[in-house]
């Protein structure tokens, strides 16, 4: 107990070091454009990922680092990639928003709400076509609560009982929208109406996601079919890094303090001895200086390469220039 | 060599990879019963796994054949209105097409869409008559659109084996259409075009069910004109090669689609054209106009190109210069 204690900690820090400096580097304009980060979640993340295998696959969203990071893939090709360098995972033409690694089952960071839902139905669907145990995970938020395709999605693997465990981070907001704005009844009833379990979680505790997690991923691999998990959380931070400095109105100071007082690091950090914690947060926080290291000096793309890899055929795209 | 209808040749070519390859798998609506004739029997010889009714939720469902294609399976996607793909883009475009890229290369999404009776089938009104493979042209999507029993063959198996995601148009107006198909399995490659008449005076590119009507205005103009027929196949990566070569000779161009007018594969094939070469005389395009076809059939038969209106387009440029 106290090994699984200190590697959760250790997932959840690494999240949380990892966000620290994209937010720093996005400051200095050495990550281009926004990005979104996963501060305050990283119980979610760290929970499900928690109860996978190498083999599971998860489909993930615009805020995705946490799940990314969680599933396994090298933090320094991760940090490479959102500085869109050639040593990046996905060689710097995904970014942030797309940052995959598929041999570790991440089919990628999602830019369009909800999207990833059918696909991980489809990996599952293949999965078990192949007589392979693997278990598919999207993850997604409230807001993908109300994209049709979320519901067609769990629609069919209800249908098929398929190896799935539909994870939704309930933060609160819809970028600005408020939950309750937003989503009619009670997400929880909407799975089990399709026959599907269902249940909520504390977000902000990863032993309490973990325990869901568990317990969905094995009746997943039973041939229980999919179960979905609703885990309440909230983002310490804005919709992404920019946010900041445009002054949106839509949360008071308020209530971002009262839900900082249920930080996942503390309620997870106060399982450990303070002594491993500490040795824990300088481990962590050398490698991720080491990551942001290796992916400042790595090469950026060469202009050159610009048509590369639209097609796996070899097939080159048409040029803009005649 | 048999004699095939174009519908029972794709389903021949379903049937020879499906028997090949145990990872091709065909998803639809309602495509055990086969209701647009394609796989009709193949549910008997297949199975559940392989032949897979879905719910109707075509978005789901594309995005569901990306995910299996993304672990080892190669899935053929049917819609039965080829409308419908307005309502799956973003897991064509945005999901599918683009993964390949924005991964730096990390895994293909070997996977089809197939629409099996595209484009206008008379009487069927505003949503189920469009021919949208102009879209995904635009989109950069390897799209094609054989015009005869043997390409149709050719042409699937080769969408279904290539590497990324491939749309397939079969035009309505051709699925009963017979034609000479090889016993033997065979593909033809995307990408490349035929000359199916050749002619020196002016270069009609014809598509799908258009090219047997541009080859009968062209034996109907025999007599006035030498007209070349070209069916590019693969309306992308298109054949510019052959578009070229036959130009260089005949200097002049009519194009015959059936998309939309504006920013339409006529639009593209004369913009490149007129980049590369030089023409004696303008280029025309017999195309549809940018308009929702109406359900009366004088309304449709009005709008969608036709025979007439291309050898009036030919010979208007023959008298130029």
């Amino acid at each position: 107990m106290e090994e699984l204690h200190k590697s959760l900690y250790r997932t959840l820090r690494r999240i949380r070091e990892f966000e620290g400096q994209v937010v720093s580097l996005v400051e200095k304009n050495l990550i281009y454009g926004v990005a979104h980060e996963y501060i305050g979640q990283e119980a979610v993340a760290t929970g499900v990922c928690s109860a996978l295998e190498d083999r599971d696959i998860l489909t993930s969203t615009h805020r995705g680092h946490g799940h990314v990071l969680a599933k396994g893939a090298d933090p320094s090709r991760m940090m490479a990639e959102l500085l869109g360098r050639e040593t990046g995972l996905n060689r710097g033409r995904g970014g942030s928003m797309h940052v995959a690694d598929v041999s570790r089952g991440i089919y990628g960071a999602n830019g369009i709400v909800g999207a990833g839902a059918p696909i991980a139905v489809g990996a599952a669907f293949a999965a078990r076509a192949r007589g392979e145990d693997a278990v598919a995970v999207p993850f997604f938020g409230d807001g993908a609560l109300n994209q049709g395709v979320v519901m067609e999605a769990m629609n069919m693997a209800a249908l098929w009982r398929l190896p799935m465990v539909f994870v939704c981070e309930n933060n609160g907001y819809a970028v600005s929208l408020p939950v309750d704005a937003a989503v009619a009844g009670d997400p929880v009833k909407r799975a089990r109406a399709m026959g599907m379990n269902a249940e909520r979680v504390d977000g902000m505790d990863v032993l309490k996601v973990r325990e869901a997690a568990v317990a969905a991923v094995e009746r997943a691999r039973s041939g229980g079919g999919p179960t979905f998990i609703e885990c309440t959380t909230y983002r310490f931070r804005g919709h992404h890094t920019a946010e900041a400095v445009m002054r949106l109105d839509y949360r008071s100071s308020a209530e971002i303090e009262q839900w900082q007082t249920r930080d996942p690091l503390g309620i997870q950090g106060a399982r450990l001895e303070p002594a491993d914690r500490q040795r824990i947060d300088s481990e962590i926080e050398a490698e991720i200086a080491a990551a942001v290291k290796f992916a400042e000096e790595s090469p950026k793309p060469d202009a050159s390469t610009a048509y590369d890899h639209m097609y796996s055929s070899g097939l080159v795209a048409r040029q803009g220039v005649s | 060599m048999a004699t095939l209808r174009y519908i029972q040749a794709m389903s021949k070519a379903l049937r020879d990879l499906m028997t090949e390859d145990e990872d091709v798998m065909v998803i639809g609506e309602d495509v055990r019963a086969s209701l647009r004739g394609v796989t009709k029997g193949l549910h008997g010889e297949f199975g559940d796994d392989r032949i897979v009714d879905m719910p109707l939720s075509e978005q789901a469902f594309t995005g569901l054949a990306m995910g299996a294609a993304l672990h080892g399976m190669r899935p053929v996607v049917e819609f039965q209105v080829s409308s419908l793909v307005f309502l799956t883009m973003d897991q064509m475009i945005n999901q599918a097409h683009k993964f390949h890229l924005m991964t730096g290369g990390q895994a293909s999404v070997p996977v089809t869409y197939f629409m099996p009776g595209s484009g206008s089938r008379m009487g069927l009104a505003g949503q189920h008559s469009d021919h949208p493979y102009a879209y995904f042209v635009h989109a950069g999507i390897k799209t094609v659109m054989p015009a005869d029993a043997e390409a149709a063959y050719g042409l699937l198996r080769a969408a279904i084996l290539d590497p990324d995601p491939v749309a397939v148009f079969a035009p309505a107006a051709l699925l009963g259409v017979r034609g000479e198909v090889p016993d033997e399995p065979f593909e033809i490659p995307l990408g490349k075009g035929v000359i199916k008449r050749s002619g020196a005076d002016v270069t009609v590119v014809a598509v799908g069910h258009l090219v047997p009507e541009a080859l009968k205005a062209a034996e109907e103009l025999a007599s006035e004109v030498s007209v070349e027929v070209m069916d590019p196949r693969t309306l992308y990566p298109f054949d510019w090669e052959m578009l070229n070569e036959s130009l260089s000779r005949t200097k002049r161009l009519v194009v015959f689609d059936d998309s939309n007018r504006s920013c339409g594969l006529a639009a593209e094939i004369i913009a490149s054209a007129m980049e590369a070469n030089s023409l004696v005389a303008r280029p025309r395009r017999v195309s549809r106009g940018d308009i929702t076809i109406p359900y009366a059939i004088e309304l449709e038969v009005a709008l969608v190109p036709n025979r007439d209106a291309l050898k009036s387009a030919i010979l208007h440029t023959m008298k130029e210069s």
